[in-house]
C-alpha cells in the first residue's frame, strides 16, 4: 500500500521545481533553489546508506561464508575503513588525501580504460556474428566508413573539390543520425518524468 | 534564451500530461487497442525471462552508473519500471531478480522497488537485502562491481537500462563471457553505440523508454508510448515546415 502522503509530496516537489524552471519569479526560483538543496544532500546521505550497505550488508555477510571471495571482500573492508578514517582525520579537501585517492583511483581507472579499448576492439570484429541482420551490416560498414574517412587517409581529397564536398556530406550523417536519436531520447524522458508528476509511475513507498 | 522559450516548454509538458491522462484513461485503452513495432531484442527478452523462470536461475537488471538527480535519470527510471515488471514475472521462479546502481539514490529505489512486488506477489520470504546492490560509485568501478554480481548470482539474462558510457563495453563482454543473455539501453548516445557493436540486443534511441510498456506495465505506458508518437510526429512537420521556409527565405 502506497502512502498518499508520500505521493503528493512527490508530485508537489516535482511540479514546484518544474515551475520555477519555467517561470522565473523571485519566490519560486528561491523555493526550487532550496528544494534542490535539498535533493544534493538527501542524494548524498543516500550514497552513504548505499557505500554502507555494500560494506555491512554485502562485503561482510561474504566473509561469513566459505567462498574464495572472502579475501578480496576482506580488501574492500579494509581499503573501506583506511579510506574513511583517513578522510575523517584529514578531512575530504585535504591535498595528502587527494593525493592518496587519486594515486590508486586514477591509475586503477587507467588501466580499465586500456582493458576496455583492447575489449572493444576485439568484440567488434566479433559483431557480424552476434548481429548477423542488416542493422549490424550497416553498423559495420559504417565503422569502417568513417574509420577510414576520419583517419586522415583521404587527406588528397583537399586537392579535389567533388571529393571535398562528398565528405563534407559524408561528415554531416552521423550528426543527423545523432540528433534523431537524441529527439527519441528527450522524448522519452519527457514521457518518463510526466508519468512520475503525475504519480503514475511510482518508484517509491510511502 | 527567449522570453517566449519557458512558456513554450511548459505547454509542451502540460499537454503531454494531459494526453497521457486521457490516453490512459480505461475506456480510452479499450477503444484503441495498442499496436506493438515488433523489437527482436524484447521478444527474446520475454522468453529470457520465461526460461528463467523453468531453470531456475536470476534475472539481472542493471540501472547504471547515472545519479538520480541527474538530467539523464528517466532512463534509469525506466529500468526501475521494467525491474518492477520483471519482478511481477518471475514472481513463480526460485531466485528473483536482482538489481545493481551506480548511485545511492538509484539503489534505495531499487530495494523499495523489489520490497514492493515482493509484498505484492507474496514473495518476501524470498527477499534479500543483497538483491539491490551498488556495484560501484564511478562509471568503472560500477562495470567491474557488476560483472562480479553477475558472476556470484546465477544469473541467465540481464536487462541493462540507464545511464552508461564507455564501460558499458566491459558489462557486456562480461556477460557474455558468463554465457549470459544481454538486452541493453542507454540514454547516452556513446552508451548506445557501444551496446549496439558489443551487446547481443540493443534498444536505440526512444525504444528504451518504451520497455515498460512491452512488458506490459501499466496503462500509463502504453498511453506515453501514443503520446510521443503524436509529439514526434508534429516535430518532424515542424521541421520540415521550417526547412521549406528557410529554402523560400521566409525565415
Amino acid at each position: 500500500m502506497k502512502s498518499p502522503l508520500a505521493v503528493i509530496v512527490a508530485v508537489a516537489s516535482g511540479l514546484i521545481v518544474l515551475a520555477g524552471y519555467f517561470f522565473s519569479t523571485p519566490a519560486l526560483i528561491s523555493t526550487r533553489t532550496t528544494m534542490l538543496d535539498w535533493a544534493v544532500t538527501l542524494a548524498g546521505v543516500a550514497g552513504l546508506v548505499s557505500i554502507t550497505h555494500l560494506i555491512f550488508g554485502v562485503h561482510i555477510r561474504r566473509l561469513r561464508e566459505s567462498s574464495s571471495k572472502r579475501f578480496f571482500s576482506l580488501i574492500v573492508i579494509l581499503v573501506f575503513l583506511a579510506t574513511l578514517g583517513a578522510g575523517l582525520y584529514l578531512g575530504p579537501a585535504h591535498p595528502d588525501y587527494q593525493k592518496v585517492v587519486t594515486a590508486v583511483q586514477v591509475p586503477i581507472e587507467t588501466s580499465l580504460m586500456a582493458v576496455l579499448a583492447v575489449t572493444m576492439a576485439y568484440s567488434s570484429l566479433r559483431m557480424l556474428k552476434r548481429q548477423r541482420n542488416w542493422m549490424g551490416v550497416v553498423f559495420f560498414l559504417s565503422v569502417i566508413v568513417f574509420l577510414v574517412i576520419n583517419s586522415g587517409a583521404l587527406a588528397f581529397s583537399a586537392e579535389i573539390p567533388i571529393l571535398q564536398e562528398l565528405l563534407s556530406g559524408f561528415h554531416q550523417i552521423p550528426a543527423a543520425g545523432t540528433r534523431g536519436i537524441l529527439l527519441g531520447i528527450a522524448l522519452g524522458s519527457l514521457a518518463t518524468g510526466v508519468r512520475i508528476l503525475i504519480g503514475s509511475d511510482r518508484p517509491y513507498s510511502g | 534564451m527567449s522570453q517566449y522559450e519557458p512558456l513554450i516548454g511548459a505547454a509542451v509538458v502540460i499537454l503531454f500530461a494531459i494526453l497521457v491522462f486521457l490516453l490512459s484513461r480505461k475506456k480510452a485503452v479499450k477503444q484503441t487497442g495498442a499496436v506493438f513495432r515488433t523489437l527482436p531484442g524484447v521478444k527474446k527478452m520475454v522468453r529470457a525471462i520465461g526460461l528463467a523462470v523453468e531453470d531456475g536461475t536470476r534475472l539481472h537488471v542493471s540501472l547504471g552508473s547515472g545519479s538520480l538527480i541527474d538530467p539523464s535519470c528517466p532512463s534509469g527510471l525506466t529500468g526501475l519500471a521494467a525491474l518492477d515488471r520483471i519482478g511481477q514475472l518471475t514472481s513463480t521462479s526460485d531466485l528473483p531478480p536482482m538489481s545493481t546502481s551506480g548511485s545511492g539514490g538509484f539503489q534505495i529505489l531499487s530495494q523499495d522497488v523489489i520490497s514492493q512486488y515482493a509484498a505484492a506477489t507474496n514473495t518476501r520470504d524470498r527477499m534479500d537485502a543483497t538483491l539491490a546492490q551498488l556495484a560501484g560509485v564511478t562509471s568503472f568501478s560500477y562495470a567491474a562491481g557488476t560483472i562480479e554480481a553477475i558472476r556470484d548470482s546465477g544469473t541467465s539474462a540481464n536487462v541493462l537500462m540507464g545511464d552508461f558510457g564507455a564501460e558499458a563495453g566491459l558489462l557486456c563482454e562480461g556477460a557474455e563471457r558468463l554465457n549470459t543473455y544481454t538486452l541493453a539501453g542507454s540514454n547516452s548516445v556513446i552508451g548506445q553505440s557501444v551496446f549496439m557493436a558489443l551487446s547481443k540486443d540493443a534498444l536505440i534511441g526512444e525504444e528504451v523508454y518504451a520497455l515498460p510498456a512491452y512488458l506490459g506495465v501499466k496503462a500509463t505506458h502504453q498511453a506515453s508510448l501514443r503520446v510521443q508518437d503524436i509529439f514526434r510526429l508534429l516535430i518532424i512537420l515542424l521541421m520540415i515546415g521550417g526547412a521549406i521556409l528557410k529554402v523560400m527565405n521566409i525565415i
